[in-house]
């Protein structure tokens, strides 16, 4: 297969040993869960259940008839103690179901989702993209006419700093992932399977190896970040490059994160819908680890799990450091899409930008720039309000990998005033 | 509950950064130059320290007086008017008079650096525009003050015609040699090893090519420095000395080929920012420094050479726009 460096990227220190070796552990059913009704990209769902109401483990707590949407479900057995508005992991606000999980809870036992056609299943199981873009993945499953998938990717690079969730879900459950695999090859008819893991994981390729035989090819990739990132993982593997402005099934690949096939293997094979997943919770923690989570799980309830916060800690990150989110607040749910709660001490956290530092024109940011993109030339725009020249400088086609703003030594808010700019072109209709 | 207690921070991603900092940068250029100018310091003794300091002790004050007539904040600590001092005092004989060196470093920050806005917005070298404006007020001052030291039993030639600010160089020499009888009068090769250790001639960043070298390389492996700009630079003069018969390795190890090559054309600011138009800038400074060299009146054509290329790098950066991933060819 032919293979291709990405363009540009970096190598920051990966902090990955404190979790690596750590087997995947429950976390503990806490004694409230809050369950946001968005935890995707695309339409919120309408709560199905209201405040007294006794739900099931498994049961659908919460769907809206739209394409692009996933529907929740409860997962405890418990009762409903309100329906209110919550913050979430990404800063946004959602109404969510808060529920009382019963004294006793069987964790192998749920309400499965009805059997039907593979794609319906996969709907009606809520399941999203989970390396963090949490996009409905039937959607992906469906693509347009006309665009035949021909390569199915699943991507275990985990290229994110401090996670090792994927990574422990290769190399404990490489058989569900291939198993995953499969069932997404099979829905779109595409011709093979490629697994892809970054080269800091060789026991995971190998396990992969192992549970694949012939059914699917295992590439390790170098490892830089962002080789994860769906058009330079596509590119790494093909050589082709996703248009602008068009599907990744353009190429006639079609990305799915590892844990999101093992998702959707459970949905199909056991009628398993998700209401759980795992979890990295590492950084200034007493106790790093992998944890399997309920949804609706408080950060605050994961951190103390975990042995609480350790020293002086400046950032708490949902997901990874270079594309998460830092929480204002431990109170917020955990969600289908977070892949790690990373506390940052201060000192490996970044300094606070600053927006009057010059550019000294190093050549850093449009070096690193996965995208071919000029950084510095788009933020100038932003800063100066510049939004058609930003745009002319292909702002829109920026995937907001952090790499510029990482980069930058004289620590400018680069990604962040790009992405200023993609909101004024988006508003704007262009794309 | 847990809480997050001391400094809360939400910012935007990304929430870790890379360690280097304009001031590591600045630093590592001073550690590689550091060398250099301790050998100077060595080798010519007080007149060297007393440049050094001059040049970047005026250079410093300069910053902090200009910053504090724009109300801007102090920039002392970025550790670039350090570095602009410091190259400066390298670009300069070692006899140049205090006040000479005191106008160079005012001019090179307050008026090339400074009155353009500061670190980042400045379009030419500071360090060269401060070495050009003593060159062409005082090249009078500057020639009359030529260091012969080591090298007094080089043949006495006058350095009437030739636009040189340190004496009669080996350069100047040559070019003088080439221009009345076609031939050197002396036997280049034997110079190498003086150029590369001991020249006491030139600037101060004339002394030893090879601590240049050193220091150049350390930058590059660091990741500093684009090493496309000193080779297309270097390999330029090489490649152009070699078309007009002269001796590529004394061309290149001669006069401020060196220094401009490894730390004047490199600064960022002032050299375009793309790979291929690094490469395109470094020819062309080596291309004008060799036909000062060889075609003009200008042994040491360095200074004006890299700022000309200075006034291009917009245009060059215009022309080696990046491809965007996606597109198959850019959009103009």
């Amino acid at each position: 297969m032919a293979r291709r460096v990405f363009r540009g990227g970096v190598h920051p220190p990966e902090h990955k040993d404190a979790t690596a070796g750590s087997a995947i552990q429950w976390a503990p059913v806490p004694s409230q869960l809050v369950v946001p009704m968005s935890q995707h990209l695309g339409a919120p769902c309408q709560p199905l259940v209201e405040k007294g109401d006794r739900v099931e483990r498994g049961q659908v707590i919460g769907s809206v008839d739209a394409m692009v949407s996933a529907p929740v479900h409860s997962p405890v057995s418990g009762t409903v103690t309100a329906v209110a508005k919550t913050l979430t992991p990404g800063g946004t606000s959602s109404v969510a179901v808060v529920i009382e999980p019963d004294e006793t809870q069987d964790r192998e036992s749920f309400v499965t989702v009805p059997e039907a056609e593979d794609r319906d299943r996969v709907r009606a199981a809520g399941i999203v993209g989970m390396g963090g873009a949490t996009f409905p993945s039937v959607v992906k499953l469906t693509p347009p006419k006309g665009m035949a998938v021909d390569t199915v990717i699943v991507n275990g690079c985990e290229c994110e700093p401090f996670l090792t969730c994927d990574h422990r879900v290769m190399l404990e459950q490489p058989e569900r992932v291939v198993a995953g695999a499969a069932h997404i090859k099979r829905i779109v008819g595409a011709a093979r399977v490629v697994i892809a893991v970054e080269s800091n994981k060789p026991d995971a390729a190998e396990a992969l190896r192992q549970a694949a035989g012939d059914t699917a090819e295992v590439v390790v990739l170098p490892t830089r970040y962002p080789q994860g990132a769906e058009k330079q993982l596509i590119y790494a593997l093909l050589s082709k490059e996703v248009p602008h402005g068009k599907l990744p099934a353009a190429t006639g690949a079609l990305v799915h994160n590892v844990a999101t096939a093992v998702a959707i293997a459970d949905a199909l094979e056991h009628g398993k819908p998700l209401t759980e997943r795992v979890v990295t919770v590492t950084g200034a923690v007493a106790r790093p680890g992998n944890y399997r989570v309920l949804i609706g799980t408080s950060v605050a309830d994961l951190i103390e799990h975990a042995g609480g916060l350790v020293g002086d800690v400046e950032r708490v990150i949902a997901g990874g450091p270079m594309t998460g989110q830092a929480l204002g607040s431990l109170d917020v749910p955990v969600t289908k899409g977070t892949s790690g709660i990373v506390a940052l001490a201060a000192g490996v956290a970044a300094p606070a930008v600053s927006d009057d530092q010059p550019c000294i024109r190093c050549g850093r940011c449009p070096e690193g720039c996965p995208m071919g993109l000029e950084p510095y030339a788009i933020a100038n725009h932003a800063y100066r309000r510049q939004w058609d020249a930003a745009a002319e400088r292909h702002a829109t086609d920026c995937i907001e990998c952090g790499v510029c703003s990482y980069v930058c030594p004289t620590g400018r808010p680069l990604v962040q005033l790009i992405r200023l700019a993609k909101a004024a072109a988006m508003s704007k209709g262009g794309n | 509950m847990a809480g997050l207690t001391g400094r809360r921070v939400v910012g935007p991603s990304p929430h870790i950064k890379e360690g280097t900092t304009c001031t590591s940068i600045m630093l590592w250029v001073v550690a590689a130059l550091a060398p250099s100018a301790l050998w100077a310091v060595v080798t010519m003794g007080w007149v060297a320290a007393q440049l050094l300091i001059v040049c970047i002790v005026v250079s410093l004050a300069t910053e902090y007086g200009a910053n504090l007539l724009a109300r801007r904040p102090q920039t002392l600590t970025d550790g670039s008017a350090l570095v602009t001092g410091l190259l400066l005092a390298m670009s300069l004989p070692p006899r140049t008079p205090w006040w000479v060196a005191a106008a160079a470093a005012i001019i090179a920050i307050g008026l090339a650096k400074q009155l353009f806005g500061g670190l980042g917005h400045n379009l030419f070298n500071p360090a060269l525009v401060g070495r050009a404006f003593v060159a062409v007020s005082w090249a009078g001052v500057l020639a009359a003050a030529p260091n012969r030291g080591w090298f007094q039993t080089l043949p006495d030639v006058t350095a009437e015609g030739l636009d040189t600010i340190s004496g009669a160089t080996r350069l100047a020499v040559a070019a003088a040699d080439r221009a009345a009888s076609g031939a050197y009068g002396f036997d280049l090769a034997a110079e190498y090893q003086p150029l590369l250790w001991k020249n006491l001639e030139g600037s101060l960043g004339e002394i030893s090519a090879a601590l240049l070298i050193a220091g150049g390389l350390l930058l590059i492996v660091k990741g500093i420095i684009d090493w496309r700009i000193p080779a297309g630079y270097i390999g330029t003069m090489a490649i152009v000395s070699l078309l007009f018969g002269a001796d590529p390795v004394f061309h290149v190890l001669a006069g401020g080929v060196m220094l401009g090559a490894f730390y004047m054309a490199t600064d960022y600011v002032s050299s375009p920012m793309s790979k291929s138009g690094r490469l395109a800038y470094g020819i062309g400074c080596g291309l004008f420094n060799a036909v000062g060299r060889f075609v003009g009146a200008m042994p040491e054509s360095t200074t004006f050479a890299i700022l000309f290329m200075n006034g291009l790098a917009p245009l060059i950066d215009r022309m080696s726009r990046p491809r965007t991933f996606g597109w198959v060819k850019r959009d103009a």
